[in-house]
């Protein structure tokens, strides 16, 4: 009987001593992280209602900087050009990394060298890149259209210096750089997959096509899906590579919401405006988040 | 379709006949395979080799129609002209210094918090990691004038330690870390502790040894995205003195913006390090990516 309390209180102490040891672990990067990122997350939703800017502090203004948005024609621009630019990315990201993926599972000699070269844009910095695309799209001078003309199309488009061609050259370059990373993690997802799946499929008279589509497709669910959630937060915050190759040009054709933000804040010093902007960019990728998670369970019930 | 679609090699099936004709069909679906090969690989090298062909040639030559694929002969000079013409050698340094700083602060800080998160059991821990999970949906871009404040008030805005505190302590190595610990049978934990070592000498003496491939991956991983990254520097270096690579180049590119030869040379040697950690440890880069799925 007198046993019973005895054991509480020792599991009492070693609960308590292993808190104090986990925090003591989590203590050096917490304390960066809880500044740096929680203390900014929790400190948006403030600044986002006032008004600020660089004349005194903030000011609680309630609703008026989302009334002035509503007639911001310039946020509509990058609102309408954000969506544009995650439309057109992520399917073509997802067909490209999982066509390379299949084509790289395969016993090829050069494999193991092409994953490597796919993979290296990822990690090339983007102003290098930026400038070395830009050059390649010059209009006409440019090897690309070089070799558009040489295929045979006489007027090849402007890329960056027309303003219908500049979200297009933008996003080439964006899946073209990230094709390689999405490809890795496919790679991973395809090596989950048993082989016997496929046997069994080909027993049962199965052509590849529909092998594609009962076995590989399923299998690689799971990592489909966190493609597209990371593909899709990507897309919506694209930020520097727009910035170092166009810088939203020309005019406002490739205007993003992440650089609108920037040309608030840090261009234009109006803090609450653009933390305002800052919070509908939070909520559109919150919300796709939370609707591709609600998608992803329903389908794998 | 059945070399391309299949995610594994096929054994081979039937009779002799349909294996005849499924063979030579598989043939030419191995050359289709290798012909596409071959284009992704011309299409994802065709900028690193005008970067670097346009830097041995002279600024003339560059834009020629048609276009010169290969120099009339290799000029060296921008190689030389870039040091005078640009402070790349701050740029560098000031680079590396960060890149060092910030690898060193994230492996310790990120290993050393995984091993609390991963094998210390305590009240409030899984709270406290779906924080760390739940910034990741939050993007960096939609708190970044918050944070531009704090840094500005804790009087670290323009100076290096603004990029230091802005890197250092992201939930990428946590993750990272995490992941390869949880791989870490607790069976071996349990045994060091029974034999009386503290969770400290088990994270030093048992979990360190044997997370060394993660910690190479975190470390070219963090190390690569503090040389590249672009933003952070943006928005806080503000003095020359203190410039990094990337934010030097695109300065010299809009100073010169017609000497194309000598922005492509500024390029090649801001992408050159870079090259070579990858070419040295891509194994590592490959694992960490696949085993997270996240970057820095």
């Amino acid at each position: 009987m007198t046993s019973m309390p005895v054991a509480r209180r020792r599991r009492g102490r070693l609960v308590w001593r292993n808190t104090l040891v986990g925090w003591s672990f989590l203590l050096p990067n917490f304390v960066g992280f809880a500044v740096l990122t929680l203390v900014p997350v929790v400190l948006l939703f403030y600044y986002a209602f006032t008004d600020w800017d660089v004349f005194g502090g903030a000011q609680w203004s309630g609703l008026a900087n989302y009334r002035q948005l509503l007639h911001d024609h310039s946020f509509w621009t990058a609102l309408e050009n954000t969506l544009y630019y995650t439309v057109a990315h992520i399917p073509l990201t997802l067909a490209a990394s999982l066509a390379l993926a299949l084509l790289l599972n395969r016993k090829l000699r050069g494999v193991a060298f092409f994953r490597t070269v796919a993979f290296f844009p990822y990690i090339t910095s983007i102003v290098a890149l930026a400038q070395v695309w830009n050059m390649l799209f010059s209009p006409g001078y440019g090897p690309i259209n070089e070799i558009l003309r040489w295929v045979g199309i006489s007027h090849p488009p402007g890329w960056t210096t027309s303003s219908d061609w500049s979200m297009p050259a933008v996003i080439i370059v964006g899946t073209w750089r990230e094709m390689g990373y999405y490809m890795l993690l496919f790679l991973a997802g395809l090596q989950t997959i048993p082989g016997h799946l496929y046997e069994a499929a080909r027993v049962d008279g199965a052509n590849a096509w529909q092998r594609f589509r009962a076995v590989t497709l399923p299998g690689l669910r799971p990592t489909t899906f966190f493609v597209t959630v990371m593909l899709t937060i990507g897309s919506f915050k694209v930020f520097d590579l727009i910035l170092v190759m166009t810088n939203g040009g020309p005019g406002q054709s490739t205007l993003v919401l992440s650089q609108f933000i920037y040309q608030k804040g840090f261009v234009e010093n109006q803090f609450g405006y653009a933390s305002a902007v800052s919070i509908v960019l939070f909520l559109i990728c919150l919300v796709v988040t939370v609707v591709q998670f609600a998608v992803n369970r329903r389908r794998s019930s | 379709m059945d070399a391309l679609l299949d995610a594994r090699p096929s054994a081979p099936a039937g009779l002799a006949a349909p294996r005849r004709a499924g063979r030579r069909r598989s043939r030419a679906w191995r050359v289709l395979g290798y012909v596409v090969l071959a284009v992704a690989a011309a299409a994802v090298l065709l900028p690193f080799y005008w970067m670097v062909m346009s830097s041995l040639k002279t600024n003339n030559d560059i834009f020629t129609l048609p276009v010169k694929w290969v120099p009339d002969s290799v000029v060296w000079h921008n190689y030389v002209d870039i040091w005078h013409k640009s402070d790349m050698t701050t740029w560098l340094r000031n680079t590396l210094v960060l890149s060092v700083a910030v690898t060193a602060l994230q492996v310790f800080t990120g290993s050393f918090a995984a091993y609390g998160f991963a094998k210390v059991r305590f009240p409030g821990r899984d709270v406290l990691f779906l924080a760390y999970l739940a910034t990741i949906a939050v993007p960096w871009q939609s708190y970044m004038i918050p944070q531009f404040i704090l840094m500005s008030k804790l009087r670290l805005s323009n100076t290096l330690w603004s990029i230091i505190a802005l890197q250092a302590f992201g939930a990428f190595g946590v993750f990272l870390m995490k992941q390869y610990y949880e791989s870490i049978p607790d069976e071996l934990v349990q045994a060091a502790r029974i034999d009386g070592m503290s969770e400290y000498g088990i994270y030093r003496r048992i979990m360190l040894p044997l997370s060394v491939p993660a910690l190479a991956s975190l470390t070219l991983l963090t190390f690569v995205t503090t040389w590249n990254d672009y933003l952070g520097p943006l928005l806080y270096l503000r003095s020359h003195s203190i410039w990094t690579i990337q934010i030097g180049l695109k300065s010299f590119i809009t100073t010169y913006n017609a000497e194309y030869a000598l922005i492509m040379t500024g390029s090649v040697l801001s992408v050159l390090p870079i090259a070579i950690i990858f070419l040295v440890g891509q194994r590592y880069f490959v694992e960490g990516i696949a085993s997270t799925g996240l970057k820095g």
